[in-house]
């Protein structure tokens, strides 16, 4: 079976995140939980009778809001990121199978790639809600240089994509409690042949084939 | 379940839909939001629409962080400066004025805006006509009980029929985080022109920009942005 190993790969181990990758996940999420919870008493105004002092909560916000796409950005573009374009590659690549597993919400009959549908398609909603939060969050912060209808727009949709990002990260958060060992892999990096079998089985098979 | 592929298996462009699909519904929701926003508050009540994420509601916004609290018998509003005969008035004094009510929608400058509030309070004019202004007076200063927020009109701005100080919203009090007992109301302008606890009126001389104003703000925040057009900004000094 295991022929030429694919260099990330050990006889039992397989690695799954490099360190790049790793320290980009958790840069996301501290700068996701920051906006999150600046973002929730800017909205709320005052909240349980407690008011926050705007002003702070909105720097932290502007701030943490205009850094929050750097991490991703500088992994992909450098020669340290090779892992993490090779990722960015397999998440933009579906085939009907993983449409199927997707619509059917995982009940189809699917020999999962690296990342199984559903994860890819929390990847993209991440990169879009994102991409949409960063531009609604420009218009609000420089909201002079747009017509008023325009800004009205941009509150309405960065209210309605953040909490839809609120419920899609909860939802990450609640399958990786649910998978410990894929939640592991985010710190140390690596997975259990075994789990990767059955879980990315593709994935296993492309990686023991010895794919450059 | 587990079969590997003996050959390649068709790929579809799905990742690319998907975010071409979420990104054009956030570009979609950036122009056509308004109209979505008063689409739903008619189908749905503004009472309801006000519950949804982006719907009809109100941002408190607070210069220093808290909101005074003035008690309905303790609150005063004090009228000086270039009139003939300087004013207090208590809330009760302030209900028992000729009344204005009206439906206006709040349009704040960064990008909210909460349509068919309606609102009673008495026209500032009437105000400034009961004390007499002096010949002179060029332009009205207003202060709040937060001692951080300020305001000013001109006497022309102030003496528009739909600019009052007013002391119910909703059909109830003015509440506290909305700048109650008594705030002042300029549904023609921009809401940070109306300014929240609204604790004196002082007719002036010239305009002195308010809080917001020195903070970059037009000072004639006109809402069709045609900032200062209708009303020349030469009284500015």
């Amino acid at each position: 079976m295991t022929t030429t190993a694919s260099p990330w790969a050990s006889a039992t181990t397989v690695l799954r995140f490099d360190a790049v990758q790793r320290t980009v996940h958790w840069l996301n999420a501290a700068l996701f939980l920051t906006l999150m919870f600046t973002g929730l008493p800017l909205y709320f105004g005052s909240f349980f009778g407690v008011v926050f002092p705007r002003h702070t909560l909105q720097m932290i916000h502007l701030w943490t809001g205009l850094a929050l796409p750097l991490p991703v950005a500088l992994a992909l573009v450098g020669p340290w990121g090779r892992l993490m374009r090779d990722d960015w590659r397999r998440i933009g690549q579906w085939t009907r199978a993983e449409v199927r597993w997707l619509r059917t919400f995982g009940r189809s009959a699917l020999a999962a790639d690296k990342f199984n549908p559903g994860q890819k398609f929390n990847a993209i909603f991440t990169l879009s809600a994102t991409l949409v939060l960063f531009v609604t969050g420009y218009i609000l912060q420089w909201f002079r240089f747009f017509p008023v209808s325009w800004r009205n727009g941009a509150t309405i949709t960065h209210d309605l994509f953040a909490f839809a990002a609120f419920a899609m990260v909860s939802g990450h958060v609640v399958f990786a409690l649910a998978h410990p060992a894929s939640l592991r892999s985010m710190f140390g990096g690596r997975v259990r042949e075994e789990w990767a079998r059955h879980h990315a089985p593709a994935w296993i098979d492309e990686e023991r084939s010895g794919r450059p | 379940m587990n079969e590997a592929p003996s050959s390649k298996p068709e790929r579809v462009r799905v990742g690319r839909r998907i975010f071409l699909g979420l990104t054009a519904l956030g570009a979609a929701g950036v122009v056509l939001g308004t109209e979505a926003q008063q689409f739903v508050g008619q189908h749905l009540g503004s009472g309801l629409a006000s519950l949804l994420p982006g719907g009809d509601r109100f941002r408190i916004y607070s210069i220093t962080g808290s909101y005074p609290s003035i008690s309905e018998r303790r609150y005063r509003l004090k009228l000086s400066g270039l009139v003939e005969r300087p004013v207090t008035w208590s809330l009760s004094d302030l209900k028992a004025l000729p009344s204005t009510d009206f439906v206006k929608t709040f349009q704040c400058v960064t990008g909210w805006r909460v349509p068919d509030v309606p609102w009673r309070g008495v026209a500032l004019s009437h105000l400034l006509e009961s004390a007499g202004v002096k010949p002179g007076a060029v332009a009205i200063s207003f202060d709040s009980y937060d001692h951080a927020d300020s305001e000013s009109l001109t006497i022309d701005q102030a003496h528009l029929a739909d600019v009052i100080v007013a002391y119910e919203m909703y059909h109830a009090p003015v509440s506290r985080e909305h700048g109650g007992p008594v705030r002042l109301l300029v549904p023609p302008m921009y809401g940070y022109k109306s300014l929240k606890w609204l604790s004196g009126i002082r007719v002036v001389d010239h305009v002195q920009p308010g809080y917001w104003e020195l903070n970059g703000y037009p000072v004639n925040g006109w809402l069709d942005g045609t900032t200062g057009a209708t009303i020349p900004k030469a009284t500015l000094s």
